[in-house]
């Protein structure tokens, strides 16, 4: 401090040294990392979804028109469509109109996918993001104080109820559970709406059917997860440090047992996704999964290609989401298979 | 969702190089075991039933199943149709019984294609080669990113909507969480010894798949195939719910819930009843596969439970090897009354054949600024005995003490919030491993800060402060930068020198560091234990240092309590360790001891025999059956610590019979190198 070369010249190293630091980060290479693997699976996403329609056996066309459509028509949708086209060039309009937004037009509607996709997007996107909420905020609260309850083999009747509740409301598939949600609630006591959108109370059995079961598994998970990060070694040295209760429990112990739970958890929430298909047909929900299976059925083949890539984008967003928040709470997981 | 992902526990069968590969003979006999359990027994009956129905319904029902009644059409439940009836007036009661066979056969054949695919991409690694086989690796990677319900409807499309479509939809969607379950088990048995030396003899790669690595990962595959039908049957019934599945006129659950959910509000019964049975029987499926997975020692996503009750024991075990602490210096009290207090300290955890004790009446204490060292086998005791002290004995092991004052205060009575800030302050413990003692999730410098912000009431920013201040008078180099950085940045001498700053966030006047340095390399075991001993001198702080190393206790303490068995068997000053001991267990602990002069070429004095299971403590004294002393007394009174009234003490009968110079009773050589004394 009174010499001013012997305080420049350490201040000058260290800057040095953060400027080393920051390109060899393990976070800038965990974000080349992660950056490069969204890349490659989007293309394979788009790839395979270009594919699905060269993979179905006979003429796509002929199939959605039916037996009966005059063979001209026929001929001008494939005309239209670019089949005729050899695949290659098929593949790169595919790509392009991809990057560019235009996922071709709906064989039954003539209307353009990308506005179907823009319409029908929002009620899924709100159902999902909701049930992800709520699978969340009950899975972590219950897990964590499942865990601190029954650790080190206290409450033995407490363990058993809950895992026994969890292991069958984790078992039941969301489309069965909204049939009983709707048996129960719309019927039995006929509190709230069981069909469509409209309002508030109409997303509560939906949401509440798509969340429940994840919520149980998350719960399960996250409580065993507890009990072993409570018998860890830096969970003794916190209480060796007396800290309050609460403190070991929420900042020493909770983070800690939710990196492997989320590890795990992270396919329960993509899967989440993919549930709002056979949730939507149960409340009958004007989103994309009673567009795609309408869609399905009517052989419309671009908007199922195009709801098939949204679909699996979203999976992918939750896959990065997860990585993400488990290299911010761990952050050893950013170094890791590299 | 077709499959849940399971791995195998890593703990393998027995090998033998060049051997056959190890058959699993007793595998039908644990799954027969299995179904002696509640749950597998449940479950086991429930897939009983479940695949009796399937096979007789269709012979005995479809009669009825099949009946059409104008008359009754779109009935609710009556005593005649106990579901009601569907819209040709047919008993759908006995449609869901029909409809088992179809449902449960679709699933089982969707889950047969699923895990034959999934083989075939699984070893395709180990018959590929190294480029081919990465990229079905990679393949397989990216598959498993997406839900098995959006593979499923991909596939529909691409196999067309129906029966035949939906098995192979539901199959391949199942497939890539087969193939990575494949990939980890083949992988693993792949490295093995018997595989690697049918490598070597020049087995083909075929017949090294067939007969070296599918039989010993037939069982997991089987178990997971298991839990994999019920999901299969889950999605299958989901398909149909869609309509993309079965159609008209072949019906299966999902199909009959279909037809029925349009008339829940007329008549429920025709959505529950097959509702329930999918629930029903795809939970028969799950549970019955993690009751196996369970009971033949697989792990599942879904099946981490570990038993708390060996839990704990282990816990016990473990605590008896790891505290460390903090010397604490209260100025106000250095008026010659011990720091430490401790009188007839005893820990009992409840054991299968009633309570245990590894903690006996362990009786000393502490003075101010003195240096006391605990040596004793693994398991006699001195870690529990510090944790006992710290109030860091958990659920369900007990403490109790005539006395155990800290600083003059009663630890006994009061609650843990009580006493929070006085163990928080004046009170620090080092603990063995320094790799995790550490949260991981935390930088170095929160953790030492938060001490200062608990306890002391310090802001985060100058807790921070006094962090950077207490990592660099523990000599860790760069300190501010360092203590933004987080515990696996750190070597293992350095996050102990770390833990020991920790304990100097508060005015420790006791430190009780447990085996300090025995998970750390020897070069660095030096400098942590010249830290510990330039804190004690520089602040006049009292060390409890427990360790099963004698050599380093006699350099750092002032005094050694030598325990054996829960109880301290000796207490002397630590320069006469090796020239005045009196039990003959203290005498064969320093023996044991190798120096420069030990002859390398002859065997290492060992302790005979093994340290006591505390469980079976004998009557007498516990060192008795190793003892070259013992006495028929020895074996029936249990001798108590004697003070001689130099401060020295020991619990032996025959310890007026030891004499220094005597040649050294109870140590003696044995052929049998690495079982070294002490760490037995």
């Amino acid at each position: 401090m009174t010499s001013t070369t012997a305080g420049r010249e350490p201040a000058a190293e260290a800057r040095r040294d953060l400027a080393a630091e920051t390109l060899d980060s393990p976070w800038l290479r965990f974000a080349a990392r992660r950056a490069g693997r969204l890349v490659v699976s989007l293309w394979v996403l788009v790839t395979a979804s270009f594919l699905m329609i060269h993979l179905i056996p006979g003429d796509p066309v002929r199939g959605a028109l039916g037996p009966t459509a005059p063979a001209s028509l026929v001929a001008d949708r494939r005309a239209s469509l670019g089949l005729d086209d050899p695949i290659a060039l098929q593949y790169l309009h595919y790509l392009r109109g991809v990057l560019t937004g235009d996922l071709g037009t709906s064989l039954a509607t003539r209307q353009p996918v990308a506005d179907i996709i823009g319409q029908r997007l929002p009620p899924t996107a709100q159902m999902a993001v909701l049930a992800f909420v709520v699978a969340l905020s009950l899975a972590v609260p219950i897990g964590v104080l499942m865990g601190v309850v029954t650790r080190g083999g206290r409450a033995r009747g407490g363990e058993l109820a809950f895992s026994s509740a969890s292991v069958v409301l984790g078992a039941v598939p969301e489309f069965l559970l909204g049939v009983a949600l709707v048996y129960v609630f719309g019927i039995q006591v006929g509190w709230l709406p069981v069909a469509g959108r409209d309002g508030a109370a109409s997303y509560v059995l939906p949401v509440l059917s798509l969340a429940l079961g994840p919520a149980a598994a998350l719960a399960r998970i996250l409580r065993v997860e507890m009990l072993t990060v409570l018998r860890a070694d830096h969970v003794r040295t916190a209480r060796a440090k007396r800290l309050p209760a609460a403190r070991i429990y929420l900042r020493h112990a909770m983070p800690n047992a939710l990196t492997s739970t989320i590890t795990l958890g992270g396919l329960l929430l993509s899967a989440l996704i993919a549930g709002t298909v056979l949730v939507e047909n149960v409340f009958a929900w004007p989103g994309l999964g009673s567009t795609i299976v309408a869609s399905i059925l009517g052989k419309d083949y671009p908007v199922v290609q195009g709801i098939v890539l949204v679909y699996g984008a979203g999976v992918l967003l939750v896959n990065l989401a997860v990585d993400v928040v488990l290299a911010l709470l761990d952050p050893r997981s950013t170094i890791k298979d590299s | 969702m077709t499959t849940s992902p399971l791995h195998a526990d890593p703990a393998p069968g027995p090998t033998a190089v060049g051997a056959a590969p190890p058959r699993r003979s007793t595998g039908a006999r644990r799954w027969l075991a299995v179904l002696r359990t509640p749950v597998g027994a449940g479950a086991g009956a429930l897939l009983a039933l479940v695949l009796l129905l399937a096979v007789l319904a269709p012979l005995l029902f479809s009669g009825r199943a099949e009946a059409v009644d104008t008359d009754h059409v779109l009935e609710g439940a009556s005593a005649a149709h106990w579901v009601g009836t569907d819209n040709l007036g047919r008993d759908l009661f006995f449609r869901v019984l029909v409809a088992t066979r179809l449902t449960v056969g679709l699933a089982l054949l969707a889950t047969l294609i699923a895990v034959v695919v999934g083989i075939v991409l699984g070893t395709a690694p180990l018959l590929l080669g190294r480029r081919a086989g990465r990229l079905v690796v990679a393949a397989v990677d990216i598959a498993v990113a997406f839900p098995g319900l959006l593979l499923a409807l991909f596939f529909a499309v691409v196999f067309g909507v129906g029966m035949t479509g939906s098995v192979l939809a539901i199959g391949f969607a199942g497939a890539p969480a087969f193939a990575r379950l494949t990939q980890t088990l083949a992988a693993g048995v792949a490295e093995r010894d018997f595989v690697a030396a049918a490598r070597v003899a020049g087995v083909g790669r075929v017949r090294l798949l067939l007969r070296h690595v599918l039989p010993n990962i037939g069982e997991p595959l089987v178990v997971n195939a298991t839990i994999g039908a019920g999901g299969a049957l889950l999605a299958f019934a989901g398909l149909s719910f869609l309509g993309l599945g079965v159609q008209a006129p072949a019906f299966d659950w999902g199909r009959l819930l279909q037809d029925g959910l349009s008339g829940i509000y007329v008549h429920p019964a025709a959505a529950l009843a097959p509702g329930v049975a999918i629930v029903v029987a795809g939970l028969a499926f799950n549970l019955f596969g993690e009751a196996v997975a369970k009971g033949i020692g697989l792990t599942t996503t879904a099946g981490v439970v570990r038993s708390p009750r060996r839990a704990a024991a282990a816990r016990a075990v473990q605590a008896a090897q790891a505290d460390q602490g903090q010397p604490g210096t209260d100025r106000g009290r250095r008026d010659g009354r011990p720091v430490l207090d401790v009188r007839d300290l005893t820990v009992t955890f409840p054991g299968a054949a009633g309570p245990v004790r590894p903690v006996r009446g362990v009786t000393f204490a502490v003075g101010a600024g003195e240096a006391v060292g605990v040596v004793g086998e693994s398991g006699s005791g001195k870690s529990l005995t510090a944790l006992a002290i710290a109030r860091l004995v958990e659920h369900p092991g007990h403490v109790s003490a005539g006395r155990l004052d800290l600083l003059g205060t009663d630890l006994r009575t009061g609650s843990e919030r009580s006493h929070r800030r006085l163990l928080g302050t004046s009170f620090a413990m080092v603990f063995q491993d320094p790799m995790t003692s550490f949260n991981p999730t935390q930088r170095i410098g929160r953790q030492l800060a938060e001490v200062a912000e608990q306890h002391s009431g310090l802001s985060r920013a100058r807790a921070l402060g006094r962090a950077v201040d207490r990592l660099r008078s523990v000599r860790i180099p760069a300190a501010e930068r360092r203590a933004r950085q987080y515990p696996h940045e750190f070597s293992g001498g350095m996050r102990q020198r770390a833990m020991i700053g920790m304990g100097l966030m508060g005015e420790p006047a006791l430190i009780v560091a447990d085996e300090p340095t025995t998970a750390l390399d020897v070069t660095v075991q030096r400098q942590v234990l010249d830290l510990l001993q330039s804190i004690r001198t520089a602040d006049d702080v009292a060390l409890l240092l427990i360790s099963h190393d004698v050599a380093v206790v006699r350099q750092v303490c002032d005094r050694v309590l030598v325990m054996y068995a829960g109880r301290v068997v000796e207490d002397l000053p630590a320069a006469e360790l090796t020239t005045a001991a009196r039990h003959p267990y203290t005498r064969a602990l320093v023996a044991s001891v190798p120096d420069m002069s030990v002859d390398l070429d002859r065997p290492l004095p060992v302790i005979p025999g093994r340290p006591v299971d505390p469980a079976h403590q004998p009557p007498g004294c516990a060192y008795a059956p190793r003892c070259p002393l013992a006495s028929r007394r020895c074996a029936e009174e249990d001798p108590d610590l004697v003070d001689d009234g130099n401060g020295r003490r020991v619990a032996c009968w025959h310890a007026s019979e030891v004499r220094a110079g005597d040649p050294t009773p109870g140590a003696v050589p044995v052929a049998a190198p690495g079982a070294i004394g002490g760490r037995a």
